[in-house]
């Protein structure tokens, strides 16, 4: 298995809310959090697919080891 | 990391996000598409030129950070056709909007086809013109309602990819921003192919055709596409009343008619 | 060099050939068609490239692409093509791509009559694409000066990061005349600059002192940027008001700041004469005729041939007519240079048109015929 470096950092100031990371995790490692901005909320049930990654429009959505 | 190449972010100009397009619009997945598939071919920036046209679209070249052109409305690819014959080593793609290929660029897309220009076209066909209200284009699904079609289109559909297939492309292929695995399949093989090549994205716009269409937001809208946009082998078996319904995905054509430039150069070479 | 006795449509291309050009992409239409087939036959043999486009509009569109792609090229046309070509000619004076339109003028209005002679697109040449813009415009009289001017508007091209245009007509596109015809190594040829800063630092719109912006040919690790909405420096798109100014008035102050530079006008006749001709392209020669057998005949007068219509040569035509009492200007349209000197005169001098507007070039009979009513 890959080096996990999920789940992702999600930017808020890139981030436009349209919810598709929400809506499309087959696990749902995301919630609604504050501000309707997306919360990784179960990190632990990430299977490394990067939909999320691929499917977000706003480019919020980077590698942890980019923040740093 | 596997899927997502250690240069993703060269090929983005971070400073200028975030970008101005609406919330669920599916550009942003395409451009993104396009930069994954130039870093897993290895394509640096610098030898990737986008070539945009006018519209929603037009506007990713503000947000890359590899060469970048905007022409005018509908011209892209006959810009590109000079760009490709004066720099035949530059992996050039041109991203286009439905109206901007499909309508008023319409005659450069069959041209740039039947010469077989060495350039990739990338159609974001979210069926409306989303910078100037949401009014209908050529590849707007007929009866849509549009800001210009209030009780229906009442035109029929233009298939871009066929008339490209027919026109001389060698690749052609169409999928949807849901299918993101198959979009960046079809990125990769048409920039690797020699020649002319052309896929077409269908996208959403929730701000005006999702509205209009009562499809709604864009995670609504995938779903719509994900139900609607069937493999092209189930979609033909389909009688004519049904395929009205439904959208094809999939690779129409992929062949390796010699390009022009090649052609020209061994013609006039030939002649000296 | 080589003597050649050559048409005007096959002087231009020579001049383009022989300034640098490498691509020509256009659609076919008359009159300029052996222009096309001349660059057809030529380019190949020297590593160039042809291309026929779909119309007009493609074809000023894929010579800015070879442009940017650092290739000297250029297109030509007549009237309809020229109307087609507008929305991109704008484009190329916005993003300050060099390049080169040769527009064979013929008798016109809408298709017009496609093999005769007219001077009626010299307003489209300076307003035809919308918004304030400059532009630069040359104006050949002679297949000499189809070469000539040809060359330097290559050159000018590329000194000014801009488009330049070459108006000729039916009439002398056709005509054929002893020309001598300078190689690439005789003629003294302008090349676009190219980046002084490393890539890092690199702002393809970053004006140098006159101005001037710097376009790296694409491909090359200079990351160029071009667009033709307002840009800023880096080449995105811009809103910004006070970008928004200050990049429309550089571009026009990169080209009338250094108005000396273009080709000036040819002066005939006596110094200091008091009726003067004004009269530019073909219609020149038969002015230029006229103002010969009227010095013969005792009038004081001179003839000035322009060479630059756009900017207009405000300048040189005040010192040249410093002591002029009647102005003619001689064109074949309804008065579109006419109004020009006009504006230039009020009240100092009487400017009157001499004009013909109906596809035959003028004769300098007429024009002399029209003197003499006048002055007498």
């Amino acid at each position: 298995m890959e080096n996990k470096q999920y789940p992702f950092y999600i930017d808020p100031k890139l981030c436009k809310k349209c919810g598709l990371c929400i809506a499309f995790c087959p696990t749902k490692v995301y919630i609604t959090g504050e501000d309707d901005l997306p919360k990784i909320e179960h990190p632990e049930k990430c299977i490394s697919c990067k939909m999320c990654f691929y499917r977000c429009p706003d480019f919020a959505i980077r590698l942890k080891p980019e923040v740093a | 990391m596997q899927g997502i190449p250690d240069s993703y972010s060269d090929y983005i100009a971070w400073e200028q996000l975030p970008h101005l397009w609406c919330a669920g619009c599916g550009h942003g997945i395409i451009l993104k598409g396009i930069i994954l598939a130039l870093g897993e071919l290895d394509i640096p920036p610098h030898k990737a030129l986008l070539a945009t046209g006018i519209g929603c679209s037009g506007r990713a070249g503000d947000y890359i950070a590899c060469h970048r052109f905007q022409g005018t409305h509908g011209r892209t690819l006959a810009f590109a056709t000079g760009i490709a014959a004066a720099q035949p080593d530059l992996t050039i793609i041109a991203f286009m909007g439905d109206g901007d290929a499909g309508a008023i660029g319409g005659n450069h897309l069959i041209h740039a086809a039947r010469r077989n220009i060495n350039i990739t076209a990338v159609i974001s066909n979210n069926f409306n013109y989303g910078m100037t209200g949401g009014q209908f284009s050529p590849l707007t699904p007929e009866n849509s309602i549009t800001s210009t079609s209030r009780s229906g289109k009442s035109e029929s559909i233009m298939d871009i990819c066929s008339i490209a297939a027919e026109a001389g492309a060698n690749y052609v292929a169409k999928t949807t921003v849901y299918h993101v695995r198959e979009l960046h399949k079809f990125l990769k093989e048409a920039i690797s192919t020699k020649g002319f090549s052309l896929v077409e994205v269908i996208s959403p716009c929730p701000t005006y055709y999702g509205r209009y269409n009562k499809i709604g937001n864009s995670p609504e809208m995938l779903n719509w596409l994900k139900e609607t946009a069937l493999p092209l082998e189930k979609f033909q078996s389909l009688s004519h009343e049904e395929k009205q319904k439904f959208f094809w995905r999939g690779k129409l054509v992929q062949r390796s008619r010699e390009d022009f430039l090649n052609k020209y150069k061994k013609q006039q070479s030939a002649m000296k | 060099m080589k003597d050649m006795f050559i048409q005007g449509n096959e002087a231009c291309a020579l001049g383009a050939i022989n300034a640098g050009a490498r691509f020509f992409a256009g659609y076919p239409i008359s009159p300029v068609n052996e222009l096309s087939e001349f660059c057809s036959r030529e380019l190949p043999k020297l590593g160039g490239i042809f291309i026929q486009m779909e119309d007009e509009i493609g074809g000023l569109a894929a010579v800015i692409g070879a442009s940017l792609g650092g290739m000297k090229a250029f297109t030509a046309t007549s009237g309809p093509g020229f109307s087609l070509m507008q929305e991109n000619l704008g484009f190329a004076v916005m993003a300050e791509v060099p390049c080169v339109l040769i527009s064979v003028q013929r008798y016109g209005l809408c298709t017009g009559v496609a093999t005769k002679p007219g001077q009626q697109d010299i307003m489209q040449a300076r307003w035809g694409t919308h918004g304030d813009h400059p532009i630069i415009a040359l104006v050949p009289s002679t297949v000499q000066e189809c070469f000539d001017l040809t060359v330097q508007a290559f050159n000018l091209s590329e000194r000014f990061s801009s488009p330049v245009l070459v108006l000729t007509d039916a009439a002398l596109a056709h005509l054929r005349e002893r020309v001598i015809i300078k190689d690439e190594g005789e003629l003294n040829i302008i090349n676009r600059k190219t980046p002084s800063v490393s890539p890092e630092e690199y702002l393809p719109y970053s004006p140098d002192v006159n101005g001037i912006p710097t376009l790296a040919p694409y491909g090359g690790r200079h990351i160029l940027r071009v667009t033709g909405l307002f840009h800023d420096e880096r080449g995105f798109s811009t809103s910004n008001p006070e970008k928004c100014r200050k990049l429309l008035e550089r571009l026009h102050s990169k080209i009338l700041n250094h108005q000396k530079e273009l080709p000036p006008p040819k002066y005939y006749g006596k110094d200091g004469a008091e009726i003067i001709l004004i009269s530019y392209g073909i219609s020149a020669r038969s002015a230029r005729e006229a103002a010969e057998r009227g010095i013969k005949k005792g009038i004081n007068m001179g003839m000035i041939n322009l060479q630059t219509v756009w900017p207009f040569p405000e300048e040189h035509i005040m010192n040249l007519c410093d002591q002029a009492e009647k102005i003619f200007v001689v064109e074949l349209n309804m008065g579109q240079i006419t109004g020009e000197v006009q504006k230039i005169f009020k009240g100092k001098a009487e400017v009157m048109p001499i004009l013909r507007y109906d596809t035959n070039v003028i004769t300098p009979s007429e024009i002399l015929d029209k003197i003499e009513s006048v002055v007498k």
